[in-house]
């Protein structure tokens, strides 16, 4: 049982990294065996994403040790772990988009005959290597990111989430050739959401939580409760919610809906969405990273148009082409990311006032006394500790938060879209968040929260919808919305997941079926432009 | 469009296929050569004795912002901008100019070597500032012009210095017959000498590849950093070349440099090369030099006001280039 390190493919051992005072990584260790295929798993906001960026050279750790093949990596560049044969294939594909393919092949010394030969595994035996990569369907040049990899025969293979986006019928041929790499030369690190897939080809799966390696588990039909175990960790007690939960289905039958959803859809990530949310409720929105929450809440903003579907405010059909519709409709916005919101070297009452003072048609003098009114009573009712208010960004993160939904408390909020509002913000200030958004909507709006914290669901929403591969999957009521019910629906897994070896390719398919309808020569951007998609263009 | 599908295209490449393909990607160098033989009909028109002189006289002009054209071209494909070029044109014109007084041929031909060396070492300066202060491109040169404008008044204050004969000799008269300039003939063999063989090298894919997508390129591998240090460095010899084709032109060095910079910009633009970087080439700014040097002597031609010819020239640039971007977007849309 026992390796020694230079047995082993790749050896990192307590390997940490901090941005600034944001902890990342505390104490990851990752061993891989020659011949494994080797899954990596954690929550959001695990460190998996940091992991894999020192694992292959892009980011320095502050501390802790890798080795691969016993060869320490002391340069931590791509080039450096590429040639130590740690090659890596991300969601989105390297591949340099003005060039050609044999070009891009060029760049990374990688041999056309064998580069043919696994693009033929893979199903694309047709491509021709003379197509700009930025005419080729994105999901074939996930592919062809594949086959360059695999034909430079590395050592170590990383696959960062690469089946995440694709078609149904590749991801299974990918997972075949992956598959039949076990027992052989090189290993694979192979990272995905999908849990079928890691019980369908990996031989050991590592788990990351807050930062920290927390256990190694050798992956059987049963190992499934243990992963989720280990990703969850010991749930902590809950903090009482502020008021008592009110029965959903209390509303009567005949409500308007304040927003409602439906078949909302947007380039290949956001499938098919439809929900309601009513007057006086939060509703929360679950999803793993990338599976279309970012284009659903950046369409109800105004920020990107959609693709297909409906979007109703209070009953009347609505199309925000710019953020200014949707603020005008009652439709605001609170971002994860304070610095996509703030004006950061501007004062708190500028930035409090901003969205009342920038609308259009309003050229004239500000109402000073006014506006200080309402930014006093602003400030006073989000308890902001503005001391430091002459620049918002000498504010606490938590205070800028708070300095966001400042702006539009002072007039009655409508409809509130808030996208991970706590995230980084401490307890103290996003249990005074949690209390508000319940004020808020006790007091009539209607809020839409997504969340990468599970445990908020409970605290704050009224129920909770699951988002999956760009649809919706489930509806969970808040008094059923545990940790547990929560992560399974986000990993899409029925309770009572058991799964029988025959039934994994099918339950796949079935499962990545969401992307799979779509032809693969569509689904590039820029590419298939002989099939127009009448559905694409918005009327 | 059955390239685009990907997966359905003819394995075996045949020639016509391939002069079709080149034709589809260079459409906009194709449309500008076009555009270049219109406006000599045009010229030919109103003026009907428009014939080798004027295009000798206007070989003159354009070759040197054909040189910082190309410059140019090589910074903005690599995703940079530089502008330092009329800067570094003048400091390699007035060293150049200044060191070959009273010195004899061979000397001269030295001095020339160590001018292409000098620009070589001023745009290494530029592009490793850039790289290693991480402050940004504009800026950088932005900066680096008022250092190099300095230096070369510093050489030479007022115009003066005197160039070598074989050297000014490369700038007049023609060659095989009086339709070719000689310097229509070096600039493309200069280009075709240097560029052709880069872009076919693994420096010349890196520099396509930086200027593309950053994160793709370093992924794969390619040192990002010294790429682009190499794309200055390329960018500062081409503009010693081109100030030495000054120095050639003129026989004397200008301290001041011209608006080359800032003519090299429009003459990139309307060359088809994307400032984003990562798309274009060479010969597209080259040919919209020589546009832009004919709808200079047709407003001539036409007696129109100098100053309202310069208010016309930026009107037809933006016009040719806006025509550019609607026609790519309905091309995409179909």
């Amino acid at each position: 049982m026992t390796l020694t390190a230079t047995d082993l493919v790749l050896d990192a051992t307590d390997v940490s990294k901090a941005y600034g005072a944001v902890v990342a990584l505390r104490s990851a260790s990752l061993a891989v065996r020659p011949g494994e295929v080797h899954a990596l798993m954690g929550a959001n906001g695990a460190g998996k994403s940091t992991f894999v960026k020192i694992l292959t050279g892009a980011v320095r750790p502050d501390a802790g040790r890798i080795a691969v093949r016993g060869r320490e990596l002391a340069a931590h560049s791509p080039g450096e772990a590429r040639g130590l044969g740690l090659v890596s294939v991300y969601q989105e594909p390297s591949v340099v988009p003005d060039l050609d393919i044999r070009s891009n092949l060029r760049l990374t010394d990688t041999p056309v005959e064998r580069f043919r030969h696994w693009l033929d595994e893979l199903g694309h035996p047709q491509l021709d290597l003379s197509t700009i990569a930025r005419d080729v369907p994105l999901a074939s040049l996930r592919i062809v990111d594949l086959a360059r990899a695999l034909a430079i025969e590395p050592k170590l293979l990383l696959l960062d989430e690469m089946t995440a986006a694709l078609p149904a019928d590749l991801t299974e041929r990918v997972l075949d050739v992956i598959g039949r790499q076990r027992g052989g030369d090189g290993s694979v690190i192979f990272i995905s959401h999908r849990m079928i897939e890691i019980a369908a080809i990996c031989d050991r799966a590592t788990v990351l939580r807050e930062g920290v390696t927390v256990g190694v588990v050798d992956v059987t039909e049963r190992s499934e409760e243990r992963i989720v175990q280990l990703m969850l960790g010991d749930i902590e007690a809950l903090p009482e919610r502020a008021d008592g939960h009110r029965a959903a289905g209390a509303r009567a039958a005949d409500t308007r809906p304040r927003l409602a959803v439906k078949g909302l859809g947007a380039g290949t990530v956001l499938e098919d969405v439809s929900f309601d949310v009513y007057a006086g409720e939060v509703l929360g929105v679950v999803a793993l990273e990338g599976q279309g929450q970012d284009e659903l809440f950046d369409i109800l903003a105004g920020s990107i148009r959609r693709s297909r579907g409906e979007v109703a405010v209070d009953g009347a059909a609505v199309s925000f082409r710019h953020p200014a519709d949707a603020i005008r409709a009652g439709v605001v916005y609170i971002a994860a990311d304070r610095a996509e919101a703030l004006l950061m070297q501007r004062s708190v009452r500028e930035n409090v006032s901003l969205p009342g003072i920038a609308g259009v048609g309003r050229w004239g003098p500000i109402n000073l006394g006014r506006e200080r009114r309402q930014v006093s009573r602003a400030v006073e009712m989000l308890q902001i500790d503005a001391r430091a208010g002459a620049e918002v960004r000498r504010l606490s993160g938590g205070n800028q938060q708070k300095v966001t939904i400042a702006r539009w408390v002072t007039d009655g909020v409508h409809t509130m879209l808030c996208f991970d509002p706590t995230r980084g913000i401490d307890i103290r200030t996003k249990t005074q968040i949690y209390v508000l958004l319940r004020d808020l909507a006790e007091a009539g709006a209607a809020i839409l929260l997504y969340t990468s914290e599970l445990k908020e669901i409970q605290l704050v929403c009224d129920r909770a919808i699951v988002i999956f591969g760009g649809r919706v999957v489930a509806e969970i009521d808040a008094n059923d919305a545990d940790e547990p019910t929560l992560l399974r629906a986000a990993y899409n897994l029925r309770a009572d997941a058991e799964l029988p070896e025959q039934a994994v390719a099918e339950a796949i398919a079935s499962e990545t079926a969401s992307v799979g309808d779509e032809p693969v020569a569509s689904g590039g951007p820029s590419g298939g432009g002989d099939a127009p998609d009448p559905t694409r263009v918005e009327p | 469009m059955t390239a685009a599908a990907g997966q359905v295209t003819g394995a075996t490449p045949d020639t016509a296929g391939a002069v079709q393909r080149l034709l589809r990607r260079n459409t906009w160098t194709v449309g500008l050569v076009v555009l270049v033989a219109a406006l000599f009909v045009f010229t030919k028109l109103i003026q009907p004795n428009y014939g080798p002189t004027g295009i000798q006289g206007l070989a003159i002009s354009a070759a040197a912002l054909a040189l910082a054209a190309v410059a140019q071209s090589i910074v903005v494909i690599s995703g940079g901008i530089d502008l330092s070029i009329g800067a570094m044109m003048a400091f390699t014109n007035v060293v150049a100019a200044q060191a070959m007084r009273g010195q004899s041929e061979e000397t001269g031909v030295i001095i020339a070597i160590g001018v292409l060396l000098l620009g070589l070492c001023i745009g290494t300066i530029n592009g490793a500032l850039i790289v290693f202060t991480r402050v940004a491109d504009i800026i950088v040169t932005l900066a680096m012009s008022f250092v190099w404008a300095g230096c070369a008044l510093l050489v030479l204050n007022v115009p003066g210095g005197q160039a070598s004969k074989w050297l000014t000799d490369l700038a007049h008269g023609s060659v095989v017959t009086e339709w070719l300039p000689k310097p229509a003939l070096e600039v493309l063999l200069i280009v075709a000498l240097t560029w052709i063989p880069l872009r076919r090298s693994r420096l010349g894919l890196s520099l396509y590849a930086i200027g593309s997508d950053k994160l793709a390129a370093f992924r794969s591998g390619v040192a990002v950093g010294r790429t682009k240090i190499a794309s200055y460095a390329l960018a500062g010899l081409f503009s010693a070349i081109a100030g030495l084709a000054i120095t050639a032109n003129t026989g004397i060095g200008t301290p001041l440099p011209g608006g080359y910079t800032l003519t090299s910009v429009a003459a990139v633009v309307l060359g088809g090369v994307a400032l984003a970087g990562g798309r274009g080439g060479v010969f597209g700014p080259i040919v919209a030099v020589i546009i832009l040097a004919l709808i200079r002597t047709d407003l001539t031609f036409l007696n129109i006001n100098s100053n309202l010819a310069t208010v016309t020239q930026g009107v037809i640039l933006i016009g040719v280039v806006m025509f550019g971007s609607l026609a790519a977007m309905r091309r995409s849309r179909t």
